[in-house]
């Protein structure tokens, strides 16, 4: 596993660059069809509607959509859809629940702009309890993508599996973490700087926040060692656990709400092995603004995660 | 269809009846009434317009049927089993621990039936989407969606109903079972739906109405040449159809009696099918 994160800002946008991994996926699969809710033009797929009968405007009605990709799952198809991370989660989570993951219609789910990266659409758009939804779907697979390598070899993989699948990714800048091309496995973390004090553990738009952290950390001789679980769920429980014990405090950061989320998850995981503390949003609604004002407002910087570090670390 | 097609797809009707009251009998309760109203469509349906292989229930270019009223599960599975899909005898393990036969209809549990569903209005866009999904794959199949009227309340059924007439998926077929009552009393009663025809026919679909217990006049509406727009077919229905007592009564959408009563009731539609046997001779 090549790490190459060295702070830099990705030259792409996500938006620039996800409507050409749908179209590389519908070239080489002709099982895999793609729908919409009335959102192609914010990632780029909106030429392939006017071009592939496999890639379909449903409008804006996002529970129907589900039901129609499902459908196509039910006659052999791969479906992968798109919308905003609320409407692919709370708007339609019995359809998700029901219609894909109990009626075992497999199905991918994007939902873009989660947490703050919502922005300027602002609390009505601000999903902070997506994963915590579909961390309740039985055997339903979750990525809250660190890369454009994360977010490519994510849907590759995750087409040709069974279940709900759901991927949240932002529309705008990301960090590479990981080389191009890199093939992550589902289930299994990375990690991604090692350090004997404590380990952050990081999703999402908090991985980045999380190495830098780690940087400001070390600059005041604190080792912290940076894990990117790469799926919340199923989460690698057995490397989380390891690192738990190896360094006895264990922080969280995710662009999330503090509970269903990942801070849930590695707190179901552990078994008394290392003090847990958190960066996650405290169980409040979401609100307008420029991320960057965002990221301060809920709590979710660089600076926040050093702080949980030290006082995790303080009451080991 | 002529009268001999005709009489063979009543006895089909009247044994699919016999098999749902035998379910529920099996298990005290059940959703009688909105089972015996669909019996004459799914006769129809499974007797004479379908095309599927009771030996290789997934064979992809069959036929879909998709009972989005999944609470009409055990009228399905009486066709189903009348047809050969499974033994008989199994249907009557209606909602016992560990059946492949719950109140509601679940493709994994059931060979034949091509859909799960049971919350309301998820079936429809399910079915829309298996119609798309076999259009693009260039299949002969059509898809056969059944409604309730009561379910109808869902937003969801619009928002399908809106995409089939908009995307002009013409071989998915949309059965509405117009039985006028719902759990808590009658459709009107309870959220009013107007007329349902020209709701369809305003959406875009080719909307028809017929008696939804004659299957002569189910099998013509089905079978009628298609144009370019899907088409709905609104079933006018009785609900607890075939057996006097049920239809009158107010509430008959999930009914729990005694053996005795279940008896009472297989007497009337035993008497009804012989009847009907008694005229094939």
């Amino acid at each position: 596993m090549k790490i190459i994160y060295n702070g830099e800002q990705d030259a792409r946008l996500y938006k620039k660059v996800l409507g050409g991994i749908i179209e590389s996926l519908l070239k080489e699969d002709e099982n895999v069809i793609y729908f919409d809710a009335d959102l192609s033009n914010c990632i780029g797929t909106a030429r392939l509607i006017q071009e592939y009968d496999r890639a379909i405007n449903c409008g804006i009605a996002e529970a129907n959509m589900i039901g129609i990709a499902c459908g196509t799952a039910a006659v052999g198809f791969k479906p992968i859809v798109h919308t905003f991370g609320p409407f692919a989660s709370r708007r339609v989570y019995d359809q998700i629940f029901l219609s894909g993951g109990y009626a075992q219609n497999p199905i991918t789910v994007i939902g873009t702009d989660p947490g703050i990266t919502a922005a300027f659409n602002g609390g009505t758009h601000m999903p902070f309890e997506d994963v915590a939804l579909y961390r309740a779907i039985p055997g339903a697979v979750i990525c809250d993508v660190t890369d454009i390598t994360m977010l490519e070899s994510f849907l590759r993989t995750a087409k040709d599996l069974p279940g709900v699948k759901y991927l949240r990714v932002g529309r705008k800048e990301s960090y590479p973490v990981y080389a191009p091309g890199t093939e992550l496995t589902i289930g299994k973390g990375n990690v991604l700087r090692e350090g004997t004090d404590a380990v952050i553990i990081a999703t999402g738009i908090m991985v980045h926040e999380a190495m830098e952290a780690a940087k400001k950390l070390a600059a005041e001789g604190v080792e912290a060692a940076v894990i990117d679980p790469y799926t919340v769920k199923p989460l690698d429980v057995e490397l989380i656990r390891a690192w738990a014990a190896k360094t006895g405090a264990v922080v969280t950061a995710e662009n999330h709400n503090k509970i269903g989320g990942l801070y849930s998850a590695v707190k179901e995981a552990l078994e008394g092995e290392a003090k847990v503390g958190y960066v996650a949003v405290e169980d409040e609604f979401g609100e307008v603004g420029p991320q960057s004002y965002l990221r301060q407002r809920y709590d979710l910087t660089d600076e926040h995660i050093v702080r949980a570090v030290k006082e995790t670390i303080a009451r080991k | 269809m002529d009268n001999k097609q005709k009489l063979e797809l009543e006895i089909f009707a009247a044994q699919i009846r016999i098999g749902v009251v035998e379910e529920m009998k099996a298990r005290g309760f059940g959703h009688l009434g909105g089972s015996l109203s669909i019996c004459d469509a799914l006769a129809v349906l499974y007797g004479a317009v379908m095309h599927y292989d009771p030996k290789n229930p997934q064979w992809p270019d069959r036929d879909k049927l998709v009972s989005s009223k999944g609470h009409a599960g055990p009228a399905v599975y009486a066709a189903l089993a009348l047809k050969g899909f499974f033994p008989y005898e199994d249907i009557l393990t209606l909602n016992q621990p560990g059946t492949s036969f719950p109140s509601h209809c679940d493709k994994n549990k059931t060979p034949g039936v091509d859909m799960t569903t049971g919350s309301l209005g998820q079936g429809t866009s399910l079915a829309v989407g298996m119609a798309v999904g076999d259009g693009i794959k260039g299949r002969p199949s059509r898809t056969y969606l059944i409604v309730g009227d009561g379910e109808s309340n869902e937003g969801q059924v619009w928002e399908a109903a809106m995409f089939a007439a908009g995307k002009k998926v013409k071989n998915l077929f949309w059965l509405i079972d117009e039985n006028k009552k719902q759990l808590d009393g009658t459709t009107d009663s309870v959220l009013p739906l107007f007329d349902l025809r020209e709701k369809f026919e305003a959406f875009g679909f080719e909307a028809l109405r017929v008696d939804g217990n004659d299957v002569e006049a189910v099998y013509n509406a089905l079978t009628a040449p298609v144009g370019d727009r899907p088409r709905a077919i609104v079933l006018d229905t009785v609900k607890g159809r075939g057996i006097p007592e049920v239809e009158q009564m107010a509430s008959n959408h999930s009914v729990t009696t005694d053996a005795e009563t279940y008896d009472k009731w297989l007497a009337v539609l035993r008497a009804h099918l012989a009847e009907l046997e008694e005229r094939r001779s």
